[in-house]
């Protein structure tokens, strides 16, 4: 067998530096590759790039990019041209490298792919069903799997097409979404979920040839993306994050996708408007719609290749030789499927969710009732209440904050030193009998229930009393302070049925209305002010200590702001005396719905904070591989999984990001200063600030961002970041080590340094993932921290625990 | 000899009268009836205490910013000769005798009144005429929400003045090098440049977004230098070299010597000693440092110890347990191991101390020479009134169940047996052989048996005191986790009687430990950075966007009895034409831009740079104080945005400049837009006027006065019940 590593070696090393680039010009960048320095004649003479007629001022002040669009078919002035004479010459010669030469690459790349495709599938399906339990976030996603197959609505804080993906996975390998997913550690059994899991490893090992298909594109070498290609096959935690039913390899599938296909798309720029050029920016529309309804994540990479879009406009707005109306097809075309496309995908992978999706099950209260009245099996589906509040009517309160609960009371007091000692007024998330309220007047106590009486309605700006139907106690707030936030007042219930005193009184207003209009149940936005002190009825979310039953802290709030903390909507409404009314004339718009779900998922996200004593992963620990996550088994006897980057690769990506960034100051300040540098040194400084800048615009796009973000972290979201970083060190390396061949310039010298750092950084990779390999397939033994087990040595960190 | 006196003694002076007037102008309009009101208005409260503190020299931790603004703070009550003793309690209270109002309000309101000849040269060192840069100072003059902030004992208008400053000497450093670099004025006005940043840093952080921006612009035109092909290798070294010095090195060397002086000035101990470290407030004098004088330094085996949570969060905390018992059952019905309940308790107590024993042996007191404990040493630990073992067992914890119970050890015979060896390890050692030392060592205690640790958590249930758990597995290192002994003696009773009096008796002490300066300032710097307070609400917050319409007012202060009243709010003209400036110069840029990438030239070369370096600072500097809140999750507050209000109102004369120059071709429409802005300017007067009275909380106006001033529904104008 060939090593792997090789079939482009030969190549890229055979001849002198000439040759060498000559190998990477390879066949669609003949414009591009310009004329080589001649052994010859020193390396004072620089060869001046030959330019075409009609296209002079763009080639001179573009980038590498635009100079490809000028004639495929001039021929390159090849290594022998130069190399007679010392004046390089605008004459055109045929090329006189062999027949032999230009295939050989063309045959070495399908091979080499091939070769990369199947290592990836075989170290992404070994051993896949192991360990036969639920592992991790396989709890998460498993399940809501299993609620696709069963159409129950639920609520995630990510978008659904990742899940609605797993799903059909799930569906058409003949899962049949019974099995539970309670907890990491659950036993499947019977259950099929080899189908999922195949599915998301799929995806998975679709990366590697992905990123090697990214780098051979950006850098032209292939040792360059064999390189990156062998970094992520043999990175432990990219293996370990393919192997289970999780959103990061769909998610990471579509980002590498749409990498992919934005590359591919700017290498066809010299045929615009031709198929493949419309091939390869429509499926970056696609993909980018793709990686957005896995995760908001996405966003990341949807930035990425914005500004790459915005630098390709900027530069065809200033090719004069363009006509504005040329320009604006490109501007169309590109707002067409990089704007509109996703944005229609993305909006059609909720309507499935929604359509899909059509019973209630546990997400339902985190919605609006509107929500709920669509969802079958909610009490809201199918009901016709009254329409109009009415005195006498009796309610339920629902808050308008996200799982904001019903405003609910129960025969309990405060406790002592919390306030005043009188019955507790909460906000509860389920429906029960203790969240029913009668609206009162404030003046009189008149039986209003007598079916005879006169129908009165409440309006907008009326006094009312409100009377807790269980308790017969009035709704109540005084200048105590609230239990847990300490600047709210105390709201309580107060009195003896219904007879309290004037601190029972509260005036309804709808939010946005005028006065006197009536009030509609599910749609009026509703706030209560305290008349007597000015506050107004809200709900802090803070959870109550168990005297409160864990219930969340209702309060008055003196600050009178407008947010959903502080607004109410009527859900229940029972009044005899009162024509009821189907409640489908609220069916909310798919508009409405689609804001509506993410106004609540990007809460939700907002909500997950980490709480006080918390030890949480920081995004500095993500690069140098400080902590990894237990994937599965604690103790000595169970079969354990733990995601962790191969140390010396991430380590190795590590300190390319440095040497990156000196490499690229480097080049730029020797640009800058106006220093003549020979061809190939050319072409090396435009792969490491073109390709490579980037690539490190993603990896900063894929990174930074955490930082800022308030949210819970764990250590798999830096894997996104990581596929960036893994690429930035293909061609950094690549482009180093041909540097220092250049600079040994006898030939067999330069070729060894070039073979043979390569060859040692592939077995390094090798050795590396030989050590490390248990962490993703398993181990079961002794803990890496009790001496006698086989991974004691390599628990190089006292910070992993493997 | 007196040959001098021959000739006449001539002193030719260039004086800038509009410069001087404006100065004058600026100082009336900022100083005139300083002491009024004499009562504490807005956030004079929350610095004054902490000017009070400098006076007194009581150490305290302030988490809003550096302490470079209190201490110019201070200066003012230092120069006015304030002894410190006023209870900041409220706004409005009055103001006794000894408090110099008008030095403790004199250097900001020199500050902002120094802003406006500021401006008025930035616009002159953009390359801007006269008449503009007089339009931005005059701006500036008449900016209501500039003249209250800078009135009172505040912080924005000192802040504001560094920024002005640190950018109009970078222009001047930038126009003076291209004829004379590296001269005497060009080092001036470079070195000049960081000093004011450090300054503005110093002040608050909010100065950092300034600094950057000048490091940015610094940076970019470097970078032009570099391609310059007439300069050579080494002088362009020289030139980095000099930024590198003036831009960085010198504005941290100066933001370490605020600290510096800061904890020279403070050394007694005060009310937020509680949130710093045992080594730290044995530093400060009075406190812990009188009671840890003169403690031996090195524990040893037989050593009496109090052991204090180094997190000090929730609350500071020391190692305690008492003869109560854990309940056998919890209330959710979990079980317990019933043994000795062991808490953290954030009060000094005769149950807090603990005794270090050595397994092997039996003695409870100190042997003669003492054996110091090292890192790595098994122990146990010996509870001081009850004698029972420290122990942690696979038992859950009360309120945290994922972790392991700690008990003091009583043997129920039932086969549970004691688990009470525990190795210390010394987290800050420098050698894995050092001794453990009072104050300095921070120690963990690792559970040999189960490998578990001690940490402190969640308010517990039983004598509200806090819980403390055995934590199961060591995810890293955490400060909840770690300890540190702070009050420490050699015991010497071996009875337990004995012990019991030796416990009840205060620690006699003699040496004084010192921390160095740099270990201060971490530690000072660290606790400023993350002290957290909890999130508050407050009437008068706002949010990011509300700023740019002004949706929301601040009333800093009302009299008690007339109607008269003092708001933060700003020139409603100057607010909105500054918007608009600002969409001008981003519509007119962004079509500027996209004719010249297909090479139409609207505007000569010179003047397009003159927009976009003018652009740059005035636009910039608006962009970089204003949009970084929209990130940020602590309460804001409209004053959050003045800095930014004076960037963007310095581009209103650069548009307008520029919409006279280059876009109003005609001479009749050159007098038109000349007469435009004069009608304009005189609205931006009238304005002021009207809000003057609220500006300046004089004349007190009456209730229809007041009614006619809230322009907007939003403000809250106070109205009087009657």
């Amino acid at each position: 067998l060939r090593r792997p590593g090789l079939p482009g070696v030969p190549e890229a090393t055979a001849g002198d530096k000439a040759e060498l680039s000559e190998a990477r010009a390879g066949r669609r960048r003949r414009a591009a590759a310009p004329s080589p320095a001649p052994t010859g004649c020193g390396a004072a003479i620089v060869p001046r790039p030959s330019r075409p007629a009609g296209r002079a001022r763009s080639q001179r002040r573009v980038p590498w990019r635009r100079r490809r669009r000028s004639s495929p078919a001039r021929p390159r002035s090849a290594a022998g041209t130069a190399g007679r004479d010392c004046i390089p010459r605008r004459a055109p010669r045929p090329p006189r490298r062999g027949p032999g030469a230009p295939p050989r690459p063309a045959a070495g790349r399908p091979a080499a792919l091939a070769l990369v495709t199947l290592l990836s599938f075989a170290s992404r399906f070994h051993r896949l069903r192991e360990p036969p339990h639920v592992c991790w976030d396989e709890t998460h996603f498993g399940k809501m799997g299993s609620y696709y197959i069963n159409r129950t609505f639920f609520f995630d804080v990510h978008p659904p097409l990742g899940k609605m993906l797993i799903g059909l996975a799930g569906y058409l390998s003949g899962y049949d979404g019974t099995f539970p997913f309670q907890k990491p550690g659950d036993r499947y059994e019977q259950h099929n979920y080899v189908g999922m899991r195949g599915f998301c490893a799929f995806l998975g090992s679709c990366l590697v040839p992905f990123a090697y298909l990214t780098v051979l594109e950006l850098s032209k070498s292939l040792p360059a993306a064999l390189l990156t290609a062998f970094i992520l096959i043999f990175d432990t935690g990219c293996i370990t994050l393919s192997q289970y039913i999780l959103l990061d390899p769909i998610l990471m599938f579509f980002l590498m996708g749409a990498v992919l296909s934005m590359v591919k798309c700017n290498s066809c720029a010299d045929r615009p408007f031709s198929a493949s050029w419309w091939f390869w920016l429509s499926l970056t529309g696609v993909s980018l719609a793709g990686a957005m309804g896995v995760k908001f994540v996405g966003l990341f990479v949807v930035l990425l290749v914005g500004l790459n879009t915005i630098y390709d406009l900027w530069d065809l707005l200033g090719n004069l030789s363009l006509s504005l109306v040329m320009f604006g097809k490109h501007l169309l075309a590109r707002v067409l499927c990089l704007i509109v496309l996703p944005l229609a995908l993305y909006t059609a992978v909720f309507a499935v969710h929604f359509a899909v999706l059509n019973r209630s099950g546990p997400g339902d209260g985190f919605f609006s009732s509107a929500f709920q009245s669509q969802l079958i099996g909610n009490n809201l589906h199918n009901v016709s209440i009254p329409e109009h509040l009415a005195y006498g009517s009796v309610v339920t309160m629902k808050n308008l904050r996200m799982a904001g609960g019903y405003l609910h009371s129960h025969w309990h007091l405060y406790p002592e030193g919390i306030g005043a000692r009188q019955q507790q007024v909460t906000a509860y998330l389920h429906k029960d009998l203790n969240n029913l309220w009668i609206i009162k007047k404030h003046d009189s106590d008149t039986d209003l229930s007598d079916p005879s009486g006169p129908v009165e309605f409440v309006r907008h700006g009326d006094i009312i009393r409100l009377e807790h139907k269980e308790t017969s106690r009035n709704l109540h707030s005084h200048q105590h302070e609230a239990p847990l936030t300490r600047k709210h007042f105390q709201v309580t219930g107060y009195g003896i049925n219904g007879t309290g005193d004037s601190n029972d009184f509260w005036r309804i207003e709808v939010a946005g209305r005028r006065t006197g209009e009536l009030i509609k149940v599910l749609r009026s936005q509703v706030r209560l002010t305290h008349v007597a002190t000015g506050c107004i009825l809200g709900s802090s979310g803070k959870t109550l200590p168990k005297w409160g039953w864990e219930q969340v802290e209702v309060t008055c709030t003196p600050y009178l702001k407008e947010t959903p903390n502080s607004l109410w909507n009527f859900e229940d409404h029972i009044n005899p005396k009162l024509p009821n009314i189907s409640l489908d004339v609220l069916k909310p718009s798919f508009a409405e719905i689609l804001l509506e779900s993410h106004m609540v998922m990007i809460r939700g996200n907002s909500g997950l904070k980490p709480k006080d004593n918390e030890v949480t992963s920081k995004p500095w620990h993500w690069p140098i591989n400080y902590q990894g996550l237990r994937f599965s088994g604690v103790n000595e006897t169970d079969y354990r999984v733990y995601l962790l980057g191969n140390p010396v690769i991430w380590w190795l990506n590590l300190v390319t990001i440095g040497l990156y960034l000196l490499i690229t100051v480097a080049t730029a300040v020797a640009l800058k200063r106006g220093v003549q540098l020979t061809s190939e040194l050319k072409e090396l400084s435009r792969v490491v600030l073109h390709a490579g800048g980037q690539i490190t615009l993603g990896w900063l796009l894929h990174y930074l961002p955490f930082f800022m973000m308030g949210r819970v972290l764990y250590f798999h979201h830096y894997f996104p970041a990581m596929l960036f970083s893994s690429m930035l060190t293909g061609i950094t390396w690549d482009a180093l080590l041909k540097f220092c061949a250049g600079l040994l310039s006898p030939s067999t010298t330069a070729r060894r340094v070039y073979g043979g750092g390569f060859l040692a950084l592939v077995l390094l990779i090798l050795y590396s993932f030989y050590l490390f390999h248990p962490l993703s397939y398993g181990m079961i033994g002794p803990l890496a921290s009790n001496p006698s087990s086989p991974m004691a040595g390599l628990r190089w960190m006292d910070s992993w625990e493997f | 000899m007196l040959g001098f006196l021959k000739e006449p003694v001539v002193v030719t002076a260039k004086i800038n009268v509009s410069l001087v007037a404006l100065t004058v102008m600026g100082l009336i309009n900022r100083l005139w009836g300083l002491c009024y009101p004499r009562a504490v208005v807005f956030d004079e409260v929350y610095y004054g205490q902490f000017v009070s503190l400098y006076m007194k020299r009581i150490f305290f931790v302030d988490d809003s910013g550096p302490p470079f603004g209190h201490m110019l703070l201070a200066l003012g009550g230092y120069l006015g000769g304030f002894d410190g003793n006023f209870l900041w309690n409220r706004i409005g209270a009055e103001y006794s005798m000894n408090v110099p109002v008008w030095s403790l309000r004199l250097l900001p309101a020199l500050a902002g009144a120094f802003c406006v000849p500021l401006a008025y040269q930035i616009l002159v060192e953009l390359h801007f005429s006269h008449c503009a840069a007089l339009g931005a100072a005059l701006l500036i003059l008449l900016e209501n929400s500039l003249i209250t902030q800078s009135r009172f004992m505040l912080l924005e208008s000192i802040l504001i003045f560094f920024i002005l400053l640190a950018v109009l000497s970078y222009l001047k450093f930038y126009n003076l090098q291209k004829h004379s670099a590296f001269s005497g004025s060009w080092w001036f006005w470079l070195l000049l440049t960081g000093v004011a940043c450090s300054c503005a840093v110093g002040v608050k952080y909010m100065g950092l977004f300034t600094y950057m921006l000048l490091l940015a612009t610094a940076g970019l035109h470097f970078w032009h230098m570099i391609g310059d092909q007439n300069l050579s290798n080494v002088s362009l070294l020289c030139h980095f070299l000099a930024r590198g010095l003036a831009l960085i090195i010198i504005p941290m060397g100066l933001y370490l010597s605020f600290f510096y002086v800061h904890l020279a000035l403070l050394y007694r101990s005060g009310p937020h000693d509680q949130i710093m470290t045992s080594a730290f407030q044995a530093s400060l004098e009075g406190g812990l440092a009188r009671i840890t004088q003169g403690q031996p330094l090195e524990v040893a085996y037989g050593s009496q110890i109090t052991l204090r949570n180094v997190l000090g969060k929730p609350m500071q905390c020391w190692l305690h347990s008492h003869t109560n018992t854990y309940p056998i059952r919890y209330e959710n019905g979990r079980g317990s191991s019933h043994q000795q309940q062991v808490t953290c308790y954030p009060f000094k107590d005769v149950n807090n101390w603990w005794i270090v024993k050595d397994p092997g042996m039996q003695q409870l007191v100190v042997s003669n020479p003492p054996r110091p404990v090292r890192h790595g040493h098994i122990v146990q630990l010996v509870h001081g009134i009850t004698t029972r073992y420290l122990n942690t067992h696979d038992v859950a914890a009360p309120l945290s169940p994922h972790s392991q119970e700690v008990s003091c050890y009583i043997d129920y015979n039932i086969s549970m047996p004691a688990q009470n060896l525990w190795r210390v390890e010394i987290v800050n050692r420098e050698s894995d052989t050092d001794v453990w030392k009072t104050i300095l060592s921070e120690v963990r205690f690792v559970h040999v048996n189960t490998s578990a640790l001690s940490g402190a958590s969640l308010p517990e249930w039983g004598y509200r005191q806090l819980e403390v758990v055995g934590e199961k597995l060591s995810k890293g290192y955490h400060q909840s986790m770690v300890w540190n002994v702070e009050e420490h003696r050699y015991g010497k009773s071996q009875e337990q009687k004995e012990r019991e009096v030796e416990l009840h008796s205060p620690t006699q002490m003699d040496i004084s430990k010192n921390l160095s300066f740099m270990a201060k300032f971490t530690e000072l710097q660290w606790k400023i950075l993350t002290l957290k307070n909890e999130d508050t609400e407050h009437k008068y917050s706002s949010s990011a966007l509300d700023w740019i319409t002004m949706d929301t007012n601040i009333a800093y202060w009302l009299h008690p009895t007339s109607g008269a009243q003092i708001h933060l709010l700003g020139n409603v003209a100057t607010w909105a034409s500054a918007n608009a400036a600002a969409l001008v110069y981003l519509c007119l840029s962004l079509w500027y831009l996209l004719r010249r990438r297909r090479k139409i030239y609207d505007i000569p070369e010179d003047a397009w740079q003159l927009w976009v370096s003018a652009g740059g600072i005035c636009g910039g500097g608006w962009a970089v104080n204003y949009l970084p809140f929209f990130l940020m999750e602590k309460t804001l507050f409209l004053y959050h945005y003045l800095p930014a209000v004076t960037f963007q109102i310095l581009l209103i004369p650069v548009v307008l400049q520029h919409l006279s120059d280059h876009l109003c071709r005609s001479v009749l429409l050159k007098s038109m837009f000349s007469a435009l802005t004069v009608a304009w300017f005189s609205s931006v007067y009238f304005v002021y006027c009207t809000f003057s009275p609220v500006t300046y909380g004089q004349p007190a106006l009456s209730l229809p006065q007041l009614k006619a001033l809230r322009w907007k529904d939003t403000w809250n104008i106070l109205i009087r019940k009657q």
